[in-house]
C-alpha cells in the first residue's frame, strides 16, 4: 500500500525478529524509518537498565515524542539517550522530563525539545540525581517562562532566543558550576538581556564577555581572585619570594588543559581549585606556588639537546621529587599536602606487554620518593629509591646528579615496548607541578619547524596610546543584590582648556562675595585649636582638676599639682574632591531676560570660588567632571589634582568646562573614591554637584542607577569617605535622600548656587 | 636612701649577639650616655638589665608616656598639711646616687620632657632644679641609657638631633636564627628541635614586616611560646595563641602564619 508521497506504513510495518521488540514497536506506533532503523538496538541497551513497567514508561513516552509533529528527531534522540539518563539518576526523572516537554511544546519554544533532549544525558551524568534533575528543569522553565515573547500582551508569541542556547551549553556550564550557580548565571542573563534577543542568544550561547565574567564568579572550588592576596602573603611569608601572580584561565581550553609554569614574568596559576578530597583549593595553591618556588631556589637548567623526550621526562621526574623532599624538609607538614595530591599508581594496573609502561614507571618512582610507606616491590624501583635518599642524605644535591641517576634508571629499565603509541595514563598525571620548561635549554635551534622569518625580529606593532586606559568598575543590581562585574568603563582624561582671564573676570563680578567669605575664612584659620588638659604649667586654670586636687589637698592625701591646661593649634587635616557633573541639562537657562545664566556659567561660578577659598584655606582639593555614554564609555575628566595649585593652568580648565551626555553617577563616584582613599588626611570629603538624578541612556529602569549610587555612597562610607551632595534639581527630595541619606542639600535657587557652594563647604568642615 | 632596692639581684639571661657587652663596658668605663635601639622584644632592656648586673650597679627605669612631664623625671614639690616638700624624681635619685638610669621607650615622650637630660648628657654631667634651685652634680657612677624602637617612626614621634648626638648606640635585631634557637632552649629549657621549628616561625612572620604587619614576631613572643609548650600546651595551639593573634587581626596573614604553623609542627 503506497501513499505516493512517503512510505508511512513501510515503517509501521517493519518485522523484528524478537517478539518483545515487535511488541515494544507496535506500542509506539511509528511511521519514520530512520526510528526503526535504530530501534532494537535502542531496545536492547535499553533493557540492560530498565525494569519491565520502567520500559513501558519509555516505549510511552517516545511515542509520545512521534506524534509531536516535529518529525523523528525528538523521538530518536530520546530513544538513544534516556537509557544513560535512567542509569545515571534513576527512571523517576521521565515523569518530570515529560511534562517539561509537554510544556515546552505548548509554547512557542518546541524547537528547544531536541537540543534539550540531545544534552540531557550529559547533564544527568554531571547531577547524579532526580531532585537534581527537576531543579535543572526549574531552571530552564524559569528562563523559558520569562523570555518568551509577545507582541499583544497576553499571548505568547515569540520563541525564547536563548533557551536552545541554554541547553547546548548546560553540560560545558555544569562541569563548572553547581546547579545554584547556573541558576544565577540563567537570572543574570533574564535579568540583563529578556529585550535584546540577539544579546539574549549571545549570552546564553557564551559569547559575550559579561556571560564569561558572571560565570567564572558562579565557579565552585577556590577562586584565585578571592585568595591572591593570602597567596602573595604566603609567597612572602614562607618562601621570602615577592614575584607576580598571573592567573590563566582553566574553562575554555578543554582539550588541553594548561599546566601551572613560571617565567620572567610572573607564576602562572589556575584561576580556580576545586577542593580535591581532604585538600582544599587554597592547600592546593600552595602546594602549587611551593613547588615552583622550589625550583626557582635549587634548579639549574639542563643542555638537553642530547637527550630524548623520554630521557627528558624522567629527569624531570626525578628533579620534582627532589625539590618536593628538600621542601618537605623546610616544611614538614608540606609532605601530607603533596602525598593527598599526588596519584598512588598500582604495581600491576599496567600491561607492558601492549603499553607503554614508562610514565607509569615514573609515577610509581615519584611516588616511593616521597612516601615512604609506597609498598611497591619491584627491586630496581627499590634500589633507585634507595639511592636517590642516599644523594640527598647531606645536602640538596642538584640537577646534573639527578640527571644522571634518572638516565641511569631508564637505560636500565628500558623496554621495547616503551615506544608504543598507546601509553598508560592512569594515575601519572601530578597535577600540582609545573610544566618544568625552565628546565631545559638549548643550543641548537629546534629542527621541528623552519622559521623563514625570525620571530624575535618581527617589529611589535606600536599601539597608539590615546588618554589612559580605561578602568572597569562593578555596578550594583538592586535586583539580585549583587555586582555585575566590570561593568562600566571609565575613562580618564585631562580637561581641554580655555582662556583663564575668563574666569577671573568671573571672580571679579563677585567681589563683593569674595570679601564676605574672605571673612568667614579667617574666622575658620584660627579654630583648630585643642586643649591639653592635665599639665603643671599652662595658660589657663583647669577648674575640674584645680577643684579635685584642693579636695585631695583638704583631706590631707597628696594632691595633683597638674591642675592648669595648654592649647596647641592642631592643623587641618582635610582632603576635598569636588566632583562636577557635566551633563547635556546643564544647559538650561536659569532667570529670564538679560540675567538668564545656564547652569553651566552658574557651575563654573561655583567652582571657581569654592576652589578660590579653599586654596586660601590650604585644604588639598581636587576638582573633576564627568558624563556618560552608555556603561561603555563613563568620561572622568581631570580638572585639578590635590597638588595642583589655583593658577592659570586650572582655571584654564575651569573655563572650557561643556555640557553633554547623561549622568551615570556610581562609576563616577567610585572612580572619584580610588582618589580620594589614597590620600591620608583625617578627614575626607567627596563633594557631589549635580543637577538630576543619575540616568543614562542605556537603562531603563530608573531604579536601577539609583540604587547603584547608592551602593557607591556606602562603598566610600566604609572607606571612610564622607560624600555630600548639593543637588540643583527642584524635584530632588524625592530621590536624593534615598541615595545620600541626609548629607545632601537641595538649592531651589539655583542663582545662589556661587555663593552657597563656598558656604556649605565652609559650614561642612567647621 | 636605699641604693641596693635599685641592685639587679639575680643574674639575668643575657645571650650577646655580638661584641656588645665589651662596649657597653667601655662606654661605661666613660661614663658615655648610651643609646639602644632596635624593634619591640628583641632583648633591648634585657640587654640594660643584664649590664647593671654585671656593673653591679643600681638600675632605675622609667617607662616613658607622652603625658609624662619633666617634673616627673626630675622632681617636684608636693603639697603638705603644713607646707610643701621636695621630692626627687627617678633621674635627680639616679644622679644623685650614682646609678643607671634607664629611660624606656624616649620616643613617647614629649619633646620638651626630652630635654631636660641635655645638660646630664654631656661634658657638664649636671642636673639644674630650677624649682629648687639647686644644681645637682652627677655622681662619677651615674650613666643615662636611653632605648627607642625606629620602627614607629611616624613624623610625629622622633628624637631630636640635639638629642640624639648626645648618645653612643647599639643598634639592636633579631638574632640570628641558631643564636635565636639557643636563646629559646636556654630562657626556658625547650628542647632545641622544637625551638628551631618556633624560630622558623618567627622569620616566616617577620617576612611579612611592611606586607600587613608593622613589626614581626619578636623573640619575646617565642619565648611565650616556648614558655606555653614547655608547659605542655600543644605545640600549634601555643604558637597561634602566642605569635599569631597577639600580632594581627588580618585574617589573610593569619591564614598564612597558621598554614606555617601547620606545616612546620607535624
Amino acid at each position: 500500500m503506497t501513499t505516493g508521497i512517503r512510505t508511512v506504513a513501510d515503517a509501521r510495518q517493519r518485522a523484528f525478529e524478537h517478539p518483545q521488540v515487535q511488541d515494544y514497536w507496535k506500542a509506539v506506533d511509528c511511521g519514520f524509518a530512520q526510528v526503526a532503523d535504530v530501534f532494537e538496538e535502542c531496545i536492547y541497551d535499553a533493557l540492560t537498565s530498565l525494569h519491565k513497567d520502567e520500559m513501558a514508561a519509555y516505549v510511552e513516552a517516545a511515542r509520545l515524542l512521534g506524534k509531536l509533529g516535529r518529525g523523528a528527531e525528538p523521538m530518536l534522540v530520546f530513544l538513544q539517550e534516556w537509557p544513560s539518563v535512567a542509569q545515571s539518576v534513576g527512571p523517576g526523572a521521565l515523569e518530570p522530563v515529560v511534562l517539561f516537554i509537554k510544556a515546552m511544546q505548548k509554547s512557542p519554544n518546541g524547537k528547544a525539545i531536541t537540543p534539550f533532549l540531545q544534552t540531557l544525558a550529559a547533564v544527568a551524568r554531571r547531577l547524579q540525581s532526580a531532585e537534581q534533575i527537576e531543579n535543572y528543569l526549574d531552571v530552564a522553565r524559569e528562563l523559558m517562562v520569562r523570555t518568551t515573547g509577545s507582541i499583544h500582551g497576553h499571548h505568547s508569541t515569540f520563541p525564547s532566543p536563548g533557551l536552545p542556547h541554554l541547553f547546548e551549553q548546560a553540560p560545558f556550564l555544569l562541569n563548572l558550576l553547581p546547579l545554584g550557580g547556573l541558576k544565577n548565571w540563567v537570572d543574570y542573563g533574564i535579568r540583563n538581556y529578556s529585550h535584546h534577543p540577539e544579546r539574549q542568544e549571545e549570552y546564553f550561547g557564551l559569547k559575550l564577555a559579561d556571560s564569561k565574567a558572571v560565570m567564572q564568579r558562579e565557579r565552585r572550588g577556590t577562586l584565585f581572585a578571592d585568595v591572591e592576596r593570602q597567596l602573595d602573603l604566603y609567597l612572602r611569608a614562607l618562601w621570602q619570594d615577592g614575584d607576580q601572580l598571573v592567573p590563566y584561565s582553566t574553562a575554555f581550553d578543554e582539550l588541553r588543559k594548561p599546566i601551572p609554569y613560571f617565567d620572567s614574568r610572573g607564576l602562572r596559576v589556575p584561576d580556580v581549585f576545586e577542593d580535591a578530597g581532604q585538600i582544599g583549593g587554597i592547600d592546593r595553591y600552595r602546594a602549587v606556588l611551593a613547588h615552583m618556588v622550589g625550583h626557582r631556589k635549587w634548579s639549574t637548567p639542563q643542555i638537553a639537546d642530547n637527550w630524548s623526550p623520554f630521557q627528558r621526562m624522567a629527569v624531570e621526574f626525578f628533579e620534582d621529587c627532589r625539590i618536593e623532599t628538600l621542601l618537605c624538609r623546610a616544611y614538614p607538614g608540606l609532605r601530607r599536602i603533596f602525598l593527598a595530591l599526588h596519584p598512588k599508581p598500582v604495581e600491576e594496573a599496567c600491561d607492558p606487554a601492549t603499553t607503554s609502561c614508562l610514565r607509569h614507571r615514573l609515577a610509581m618512582l615519584s611516588r616511593a620518593f616521597l612516601d615512604a610507606a609506597h609498598g611497591y616491590r619491584d627491586a630496581e624501583l627499590n634500589l633507585v629509591v634507595a639511592r636517590f635518599h642516599a644523594l640527598l642524605q647531606d645536602g640538596p644535591s642538584n640537577t646534573a646528579e639527578m640527571a644522571s641517576l634518572a638516565l641511569a634508571y631508564v637505560a636500565k629499565t628500558r623496554r621495547q615496548s616503551d615506544q608504543l603509541a598507546k601509553v598508560h595514563f592512569d594515575d601519572t598525571v601530578i597535577d600540582y607541578r609545573d610544566d618544568n620548561r625552565h628546565l631545559w635549554q638549548f643550543i641548537e635551534d629546534s629542527d621541528d619547524e623552519d622559521f623563514f622569518d625570525d620571530p624575535d625580529k618581527k617589529l611589535a606593532k606600536e599601539s597608539e596610546i590615546v588618554g589612559l586606559p580605561p578602568r572597569h568598575y562593578p555596578e550594583w543590581d538592586h535586583h539580585t543584590k549583587t555586582y555585575r562585574p566590570d561593568w562600566t568603563s571609565v575613562y580618564e582624561a585631562l580637561h581641554p582648556s580655555g582662556n583663564p582671564a575668563d574666569i577671573d573676570k568671573l571672580l571679579e563680578k563677585h567681589a563683593a562675595l569674595a570679601k564676605q567669605l574672605k571673612r568667614l575664612l579667617d574666622l575658620l584659620k584660627p579654630q583648630d585649636k585643642v586643649r591639653i588638659r592635665y599639665q603643671e604649667e599652662g595658660s589657663e586654670l583647669d577648674l575640674d582638676v584645680a577643684l579635685r586636687a584642693l579636695v585631695d589637698f583638704k583631706g590631707g592625701a597628696t594632691p595633683d599639682p597638674r591642675i592648669n591646661m595648654s592649647h596647641r593649634t592642631d592643623g587641618r587635616n582635610i582632603a576635598v574632591m569636588l566632583l562636577v557633573d557635566q551633563s547635556e541639562s546643564l544647559h538650561q537657562k536659569v532667570g529670564a531676560g538679560e540675567t538668564a545664566q545656564s547652569i553651566l556659567e552658574l557651575s563654573q561660578e561655583a567652582v571657581s570660588l569654592l576652589a578660590w577659598a579653599i586654596d586660601r584655606l590650604g585644604d588639598p582639593l581636587a576638582i573633576a567632571g564627568f558624563h556618560s555614554n552608555t556603561r561603555h564609555e563613563v568620561r572622568y575628566q581631570h580638572i585639578k589634582g590635590f597638588s595642583e595649585r589655583w593658577d592659570d593652568t586650572v582655571k584654564a580648565r575651569v573655563a572650557a568646562m561643556d555640557a553633554g551626555y547623561s549622568t551615570r553617577m556610581g562609576a563616577a563616584l567610585r572612580h572619584a573614591g580610588h582618589y580620594l582613599g589614597a590620600r591620608k588626611a583625617d578627614k575626607r570629603i567627596l563633594l557631589v554637584l549635580t543637577d538630576g538624578e543619575p540616568a543614562d541612556i542605556d537603562v531603563t529602569d530608573p531604579e536601577h542607577l539609583r540604587a547603584d549610587t547608592k551602593k557607591a555612597v556606602e562603598e566610600l562610607d566604609t572607606k571612610g569617605i564622607t560624600t555630600f551632595c548639593l543637588s540643583l534639581d527642584p524635584k530632588a527630595d524625592e530621590y536624593v535622600r534615598e541615595i545620600f541619606g541626609n548629607r545632601f542639600r537641595v538649592l531651589d535657587r539655583i542663582e545662589r548656587l556661587p555663593e552657597q557652594l563656598p558656604m556649605l563647604y565652609l559650614s561642612l568642615t567647621k | 636612701m636605699d641604693k641596693t632596692q635599685y641592685l639587679v639581684k639575680q643574674e639575668p639571661f643575657y645571650q650577646a649577639q655580638g661584641k656588645e657587652v665589651a662596649l657597653y663596658e667601655a662606654a661605661y668605663a666613660a661614663k658615655l650616655p648610651v643609646m639602644v635601639k632596635g624593634p619591640t622584644g628583641c632583648g633591648k632592656s634585657r640587654f640594660v638589665e643584664y649590664m647593671a648586673w654585671k656593673l653591679q650597679r643600681p638600675l632605675i627605669t622609667v617607662a616613658c608616656n607622652e603625658d609624662m612631664t619633666a617634673s616627673d623625671l626630675v622632681g617636684r614639690y608636693l603639697l603638705e598639711a603644713n607646707g610643701t616638700r621636695w621630692l626627687d624624681g627617678p633621674l635627680t635619685t639616679a644622679a644623685r646616687i650614682g646609678a643607671i638610669c634607664y629611660l624606656d621607650e624616649i620616643v613617647e615622650a614629649r619633646q620638651d620632657t626630652t630635654v631636660v637630660i641635655h645638660p646630664l648628657t654631656d661634658h657638664r654631667r649636671v642636673l639644674p632644679l630650677d624649682k629648687k634651685g639647686e644644681l645637682v652634680e652627677a655622681h662619677p657612677d651615674f650613666q643615662l641609657v636611653i632605648s627607642y624602637n625606629p620602627g614607629y617612626q611616624s613624623l610625629m614621634k622622633d628624637l631630636k638631633q640635639s638629642t640624639k648626638q648626645r648618645f653612643t648606640a647599639f643598634d639592636f635585631d633579631y638574632p640570628a636564627p641558631e643564636l635565636e634557637t639557643l636563646i629559646l632552649t636556654k630562657e626556658t629549657g625547650l628542647a632545641e628541635g622544637t625551638a628551631a621549628k618556633l624560630v622558623k616561625i618567627g622569620q616566616v612572620g617577620r617576612n611579612l614586616k611592611g606586607h600587613g604587619l608593622d613589626e614581626g614576631i619578636s623573640t619575646r613572643l617565642l619565648v611565650y611560646a616556648a614558655t606555653l609548650i614547655k608547659r605542655g600546651v600543644d605545640a600549634q595551639d601555643a604558637c597561634r595563641m602566642a605569635l599569631v593573634r597577639p600580632i594581627t587581626d588580618d585574617a589573610d596573614i593569619r591564614a598564612t602564619l597558621d598554614h606555617a604553623i601547620d606545616t612546620t609542627f607535624v
